[in-house]
Parts: structure tokens; sequence; C-alpha cells
């Protein structure tokens, strides 16, 4: 039992975030292991989104922090005072949290394979050729090898979706991030994409997503979390979670889903 | 003489002019171009209301006066000053100013009709602003920009004429010595009519095939 007191590869400590007099965040903290798959769940406006964006710091929080293993992310000690990281310095430290966006955000000037291989080349430095080895490699994984020289616009959502799923893999994270992954997606294109992401769990990859795909999560995620109103109200093993919600609120949000995807 | 001859004798002297003209242009689309470029950037990703301001007050100034007027303040208000620029170079520096603000608001266009998401998508493979800038933003805003832009060039190289009023030497300052000189008024002036025409419609088709490649390459 040596891994009793392994330690978070993640740390979420104390996260708040407000726009304005609207506080979206108000005091979350999480931990997650070196792969492990932990699933945010909630209601629209419940925050999901924003804690995740906070953690790889496309969002400023406006307090608390986040330290994948012993660094901070997105801020550094000044003397006393903790200072924001320009987005220079915060660049590396992105390589390390990747990101996939409900909207995949392609870059549509720019074919698959360059799509996947320009952070290796550019944020990496790495030798184009090796890059390029690297982005087939990942394309493989997300079974698109033989689209890597397409333009994003000839392919489908689930196809996009799966190239932005490779170009997280090109960077070597250390966690990936799964913004709402499927909820842009035709219906008939969510199941590609979730295969995908379900394969890269049973690799051991540590992963956060925040989804609406409630049976998924259960099936997938080690972990829940059920977010609500800018708190978590409620995390465990995703099948208990899921299955015997103790809280209210909890209950009411899974029924809501239970009918709305029957 | 016939018209013929005159018209075969006036078109070296035109063309001299149209050089000068070309010249101009030229020098003016580069420096206009950089101009515009680093004033669009700056006007997207600063968060100073002060910058902000201060380019918006430039671009309006520049757009909303006449380019002869800045031309004449370069030409005769530095040399009242005790700066003498040679005509050709006020008429660079003139037409430059007035280009880099339409310029900016071309290429600021272009940026801004990118979705943020292109922007946070770099950011997330750990990209810095720079390198955003340069692989993302920018190959796909200028291609965005191309038609804008070809306007203002084909504008840019008509408005090469305004120079004739500080004297540079160019097609319609040429022109106009040799109408008072020969009275040809028509010929010479139909002639310079052409010559324009030469110049300006071949760089139109060009940025039409330009537009059609890029449109077709993605």
């Amino acid at each position: 039992m040596s891994n009793l007191v392994e330690p978070a590869l993640l740390r979420v400590c104390d996260l708040y975030k407000s726009y304005g007099d609207l506080e979206v965040l108000k005091g979350i903290s999480l931990e997650l292991k070196a792969g492990e798959t932990l699933s945010l769940i909630g209601p629209s406006g419940s925050g999901k989104s924003t804690c995740l964006r906070c953690i790889n710091y496309l969002e400023k929080p406006s307090r608390g922090e986040i330290w994948l293993g012993d660094e901070l992310i997105g801020q550094a000690r000044d003397g006393s005072r903790l200072r924001l990281l320009s987005d220079r310095e915060m660049a590396p430290q992105r390589l390390e949290i990747a990101m996939v966006f409900q909207l995949f955000y392609l870059w549509p000037h720019l074919n698959v394979r360059d799509n996947v291989a320009l952070g290796s080349i550019k944020a990496r430095g790495m030798p184009r050729k090796q890059a390029y080895e690297l982005a087939e490699a990942m394309l493989e994984k997300v079974h698109l090898r033989h689209k890597a020289d397409a333009y994003p616009e000839q392919l489908s959502g689930g196809q996009q979706q799966r190239v932005a799923i490779a170009r997280a893999l090109a960077q070597q994270p250390k966690v990936i991030l799964f913004d709402e992954p499927t909820s842009a997606l035709d219906p008939e294109l969510v199941g590609e994409v979730l295969a995908v992401i379900r394969e890269l769990a049973e690799e051991g990859r540590t992963m956060i997503m925040v989804t609406h795909e409630v049976r998924f999560a259960r099936d997938v995620a080690d972990r829940v979390i059920f977010m609500d109103g800018g708190h978590i109200v409620e995390q465990g093993p995703s099948a208990q979670v899921i299955d015997t919600p103790s809280h209210e609120r909890t209950r009411s949000f899974l029924g809501r889903m239970a009918m709305e995807q029957a | 003489m016939s018209s013929l001859q005159t018209f075969f004798g006036l078109l070296p002297l035109l063309l001299s002019g149209a050089l000068t003209a070309l010249e101009i242009a030229l020098c003016t689309l580069v420096l206009a171009s950089i101009g515009g470029l680093v004033l669009a950037v700056w006007l997207t990703f600063s968060r100073s209301r002060l910058v902000q301001a201060g380019i918006a007050c430039f671009i309006e100034w520049m757009r909303n006066v006449p380019a002869l007027a800045h031309l004449f303040l370069i030409y005769f208000g530095l040399s009242y000053l005790g700066i003498n620029l040679p005509a050709w170079l006020a008429a660079i520096v003139g037409l430059s100013l007035v280009g880099s603000a339409v310029l900016c608001d071309i290429f600021r266009a272009g940026l801004q009709s990118l979705h943020v998401g292109q922007y946070e998508a770099g950011l997330a493979v750990g990209l810095t602003r720079v390198q955003i800038l340069a692989n993302i933003l920018l190959p796909q805003s200028l291609r965005r920009s191309l038609p804008a832009f070809a306007n203002y060039v084909t504008q840019l190289i008509k408005d090469t004429s305004i120079a004739s009023a500080i004297a540079v030497p160019e097609i319609m300052f040429l022109a106009r010595n040799l109408v008072t000189s020969t009275f040809q008024t028509s010929l010479i002036y139909f002639a310079v009519m052409c010559i324009y025409a030469a110049m300006i419609l071949p760089i139109g088709l060009g940025f039409i095939r330009l537009e059609r490649h890029w449109g077709s390459a993605r």
C-alpha cells in the first residue's frame, strides 16, 4: 500500500472567479491523481467550463491557486506577493495542460498535419520532420492518419474534434482538459469522439472532462464532481455520485438529464 | 507634325513620370503596410485606453482630411520650421501616413473577424502571443483583408497624382507642363489616362488571381 499517500498531480485550491459583480466560482478545490479521469457535471452556468478554463489560465482566476505537481501555474512569487505570469512565461506551462474545446478551434488555413504539428514545431522547437512523425502517430491514435493532408473544412464535426484531440495529445501533456467535447456535434457523430476519449482514459491519461453525457461520465470517469452555482455540491466515485447521489440538487439535475437523454 | 507623332514624341516623357509615380506608390505601399499592420496589431492587443484613443485619433485625423492638405502641411509646413524635405520624399511621407490609417482599419477588421477561439487554441498549445499572431492570426486575417487591400493599392496609384501639386515630376505634373507648352490638351490627358489604366489594370487582375488562388487553396 505504498501509494496511500500518492501526491496529487493537479491541485486546484480555493478558486474564485468573478466578472464584475457576477461571482461564477465561489471557492472550488479539487485534486487529481496521475492517471485519473475526472468528470465535471452540472447545469449550465454552474461554473464548470469557467473552472476548466481557469486551470490553464485562459481565464485568470480572481483568487486561488492551481498547482501542477510542485509548479504553481500562472503565477510566480515575487518577494512576498504573487504576480501574474505573462503569456510568454505561461506558454511552457500551458504546454503541459492541453485543452480540447467545445467548438474544436482547428486552424482553418492549415491542413490536419500542420494543425497537429504546429505546437511541437513552434512551442517545443521540434524539427519539422520529427514533429510531423509525432503528428501522424497522434492522428493514428484518433484513427485519422489518412486525413493528414485534408483541411479542417473538409472534415465532419466528429473528425474535426478528433483532430483537435490529436493536437492536444501532440503536446505530450500531463493533463488534458475537455470542455464539453461533444456538445457541438450532431448526435450521430458523438459516439466516435466518445470512443476516442474512452481509449485515452483506458490508457491511463490524466483528464478532466466537462460533459453533459452523464452516462458516459459514469462509465469512463473514475470520479465525478457535481457543481451548481459556483460550488462543488457533491463528489465521489462516478458510479456512486450518478447512481446514488446523496444531495437533493444532484438528484434533481440527474433526473432532468435522464429524461432529456431517454 | 501629326498628332500621332506628337503622341509618340511625348510618350517617353510621360512614361518617365509614370515610373516616378510607381516608385512613390511602391515606397508608400511598403511604409503604409508596415505602419498599418503595426497599428492594427497594437490596437487589437493593447488593453490601454490611452493607446486605443491615440490610435483612433490618428486614424480619424488622417482619414478625414484630404491627402493634399497633408502633403502641403508636410512639404511647406515643415520647410517653415527649417526642415526641407525633397518633394518626392514629402509625398511618400504624406501618403504613407494616410495609408497607415487606411490600412490599419483594413487589417484590424480582418483580425477582429477571427473567432477568439483561434487565439485561445494557440495559447492552449503553448504558443506565445507573437507566435500566434505570425502563424495563426495574420495568415488568416490577411487573406480576408485582401480585397480591401487591393482597393487601397489601386486607389494609391491614382492618388500619387496629387504629388504633382508639390511639383513632384510624376505623370500628372509632366502632363500639365506639356499641355502648357504644346496646347495638346485632349491628346495628352488621354495618353495619361491610358498610362494609368495600363499600370492599374494588371495589378487589379493580379489581385483577383491571388484571391482565387487562396480561395481554392483552402
